[in-house]
């Protein structure tokens, strides 16, 4: 039997490894898949600790969760071929538009 | 009792001024309407009001009723308790009687003064308001809507003074009367107020007021009275309140004529005579009104000696007439003091007709010496115009003599011979400086042969020939006991008087002699000064009573240069330094802020993400220790 803190610990280091390419990356494709990544590292917790009460709620919140993300993947895609469209690159120090122009 | 007929009296003038409005400004607006239109709405409108006020005073001398309207709840707040109510007692329908029949005059005058002027129908609007507004003034039964007239009449003459607006001077002449005027006005609300907190019941009736004024303490019936007649200065151009008077002048003719006969200057005196309940409590404010009044008769009188320009003439005389109708009800003498404002509006409102008149032949002077030069032939004019001379000056039987010798006997009986001395020597002075008018305007030789004639309009001249007739014989109406009168004047304003006039017939006979001869006197000596006086060379302006004793000056440097004064400080220092440093300050200490929180936003996405990453640590970190898991 493996031991509820091994879920959890994998869950955490999914989510960690997500937010840190967010932080860290500047490639929208891999922003993305990071975001991604954290969404399943929470879907892993919702769906063991389910599991672990015998309750059926945070299953289904899983599913509705991952129906959510496709449908989000679905505008996100869009959204990056326009980026991508606007400025031949991907990369995020690229875009500036909103940046406080007084401050250099 | 109740009569529907008051209200009419108001609606007539009131419902024209709204037609009049309204059709002139359809005529600027979209088509031309003939002034013939303007001319009929405008004089039918007083002439139908005078029938009402006829028809409703023929009625009270039948039957001696007094009539009221009551026309709707105005305010009910508490215990108090205002209606919008109207009264026609013998005081209101004695004034309305004489306001709507020479208003209607002046009215038909001006159809010949503003013939053919492009502000014919507006003219004619305000002037129909103007009548309402002293009308409303007149008819009502309590302070606060005669405070309603009071307005309006200050706004009338506003508007009328300016009519002319292209003219710098005229709008300051009008700013000018209208302020002096809110100072008075300031006055009267004060006075009503105070009246209305001592009395502390009933509603604000002019009735109840009477029938509750013993609950009141004489300090404050002292404040309240002195304060409504500080309302009373404003609006009748007494000492200090006067400046704006002269100034009006600066208006069309017939509106001279109606400020100074029919409206306006005479809601002083019948705003005090309303009162006079209030003034029998306190002897010695009525003191001061007549002394006040002496002194403005007075010093008005001295002015006008001086004066060279027509209109400014005849204006300081009104001051000075004003004068001696505040001695008379001062001294308590109400039904000769209005018995004065009735004579006076015959007499002045010619003068003024007639100088409009002579005005429009010369071509628009009104430097007397300068007519002089230029005299035309107008018998009509120059007839009346002596006429209103003689009545103004208290030449028997002409009604200024009755009325005036009235109030001068009132003070000789009170004993006031102060007063007394002073009215006697105003009438002097009356004389001389009217006849001093007349001898320059018509006598004194210009070497021309022969003045051209020049055609006056009937308008003119038919409302010149009524009112000649009643400066002439208006004086029959009060005709004193001594001369086998009935005192008919007296009679019908008797609720009033809480005085009657004890005196010897012997003592009444000298003091009438006396007085004619006084005004003998100053016609004499006018005569011997203006008869041949050369009027090419005018009299200098220069000297203290040319400039008017440097009233205004004085008044300039006192009041009106400290208060500009404080308001460039409070324009430039206060404000701009003081208010706008504050709330400029402000923002820019926000725009400041806003300068250094604007550096975080760099529009590198990593960098919101690792922030939001920061915040959501700590708040995750801080409910952690707080929740204690």
């Amino acid at each position: 039997m493996i031991s509820l803190t091994s879920y959890a610990f994998v869950s955490m280091t999914l989510f960690t490894i997500g937010v840190m390419g967010v932080v860290s990356r500047r490639n929208v494709f891999v922003i993305y898949m990071s975001i991604e990544l954290m969404l399943n590292g929470v879907n892993l917790f919702l769906v063991t600790f389910a599991r672990h009460h015998l309750n059926l709620d945070g299953q289904i919140i899983t599913i509705m969760v991952i129906a959510i993300a496709a449908a989000e993947a679905a505008i996100f895609l869009s959204v990056i071929i326009l980026l991508f469209r606007s400025k031949k690159s991907l990369d995020t120090d690229m875009f500036t538009a909103l940046k406080d122009k007084e401050s250099k | 009792m109740e009569s529907g007929l008051i209200i009419w009296i108001i609606l007539a003038p009131l419902l024209g001024a709204l037609l009049n409005g309204g059709l002139y400004f359809y005529h600027i607006t979209q088509r031309a309407i003939p002034q013939r239109l303007f001319s009929i709405i405008g004089t039918l409108s007083p002439i139908l009001g005078f029938i009402f006020t006829l028809i409703l005073f023929l009625d009270m001398k039948e039957t001696g009723n007094t009539y009221s309207q009551d026309l709707f709840t105005w305010l009910e707040v508490g215990n108090l308790h205002i209606s919008m109510k109207l009264l026609a007692d013998n005081l209101s329908i004695f004034m309305t009687m004489f306001v709507t029949f020479v208003g209607s005059l002046i009215h038909i005058y001006a159809i010949g003064y503003m013939h053919k002027d492009p502000g014919f129908g507006k003219f004619f609007a305000y002037f129909n308001l103007f009548l309402a507004s002293m009308l409303i003034l007149v008819l009502a039964d309590n302070p606060i809507v005669l405070f309603i007239g009071w307005e309006g009449v200050g706004v009338c003459s506003y508007l009328l003074i300016k009519f002319y607006y292209g003219k710098a001077e005229n709008v300051t002449a009008a700013n000018k009367a209208f302020i002096v005027n809110r100072v008075g006005d300031l006055g009267f609300l004060l006075g009503v107020v105070t009246l209305f907190f001592a009395v502390g019941e009933g509603d604000m009736s002019f009735s109840s007021l009477e029938a509750n004024i013993g609950n009141v303490s004489p300090e404050l019936l002292v404040l309240s009275g002195v304060l409504l007649f500080v309302g009373a200065m404003g609006k009748s151009a007494q000492i200090p309140l006067f400046t704006w008077l002269p100034d009006a002048m600066a208006g069309p003719t017939p509106i001279s004529a109606l400020i100074h006969a029919a409206t306006m200057v005479t809601a002083g005196i019948y705003m005090v005579a309303r009162f006079h309940f209030l003034y029998e409590g306190v002897e010695g404010v009525g003191l001061y009104i007549a002394y006040v009044g002496a002194a403005s008769a007075l010093f008005a009188a001295i002015i006008a000696c001086k004066q060279q320009d027509i209109k400014k003439i005849l204006a300081y005389s009104t001051m000075s007439q004003l004068g001696y109708m505040f001695i008379g009800v001062g001294l308590g003498y109400y039904s000769s003091g209005l018995f004065h404002v009735f004579t006076h509006a015959f007499f002045k409102a010619m003068l003024f007709m007639g100088a409009g008149g002579i005005i429009i032949a010369v071509h628009h002077h009104q430097n007397i010496f300068k007519i002089a030069q230029e005299r035309v032939n107008l018998p009509i004019i120059s007839g009346t115009f002596l006429i209103g001379v003689i009545a103004i000056s208290g030449i028997p039987p002409f009604s200024g003599f009755f009325s005036k010798d009235a109030i001068l006997a009132a003070a000789f009986a009170e004993g006031e011979y102060l007063i007394w001395i002073i009215g006697m020597f105003t009438a002097f002075l009356t004389a001389f400086y009217m006849f001093r008018l007349y001898f320059i305007l018509f006598w004194a030789p210009n070497k021309k042969v022969g003045n051209p004639y020049v055609y006056t309009s009937k308008t003119i001249t038919i409302p010149l020939a009524i009112l000649a007739l009643g400066a002439f014989g208006a004086g029959f109406l009060n005709l004193p006991t001594v001369l086998w009168g009935e005192h008919l004047v007296d009679t019908w304003l008797l609720q009033l008087n809480s005085k009657v006039l004890h005196m010897s017939h012997l003592t009444e006979w000298i003091l009438m002699i006396l007085s004619v001869g006084v005004a003998s006197a100053g016609i004499y000596v006018s005569y011997k000064k203006y008869a041949n006086f050369d009027v090419f060379k005018p009299e200098s302006e220069e000297g203290l009573i040319a400039n008017k004793f440097y009233v205004d000056e004085f008044y300039d440097k006192t009041l009106v240069k400290p208060i500009q004064k404080l308001s460039v400080f409070i324009d430039k220092v206060v404000d701009t330094k003081i208010i706008d440093g504050f709330i400029m300050g402000t923002c820019n200490k926000f725009v400041e802020f806003g300068k250094i929180v604007g550096t975080l936003q760099t529009a590198n996405v990593r960098f919101y993400a690792a922030f939001m990453l920061v915040g959501m640590s700590c708040i995750f970190i801080y409910l952690y220790i707080s929740l204690g898991l």
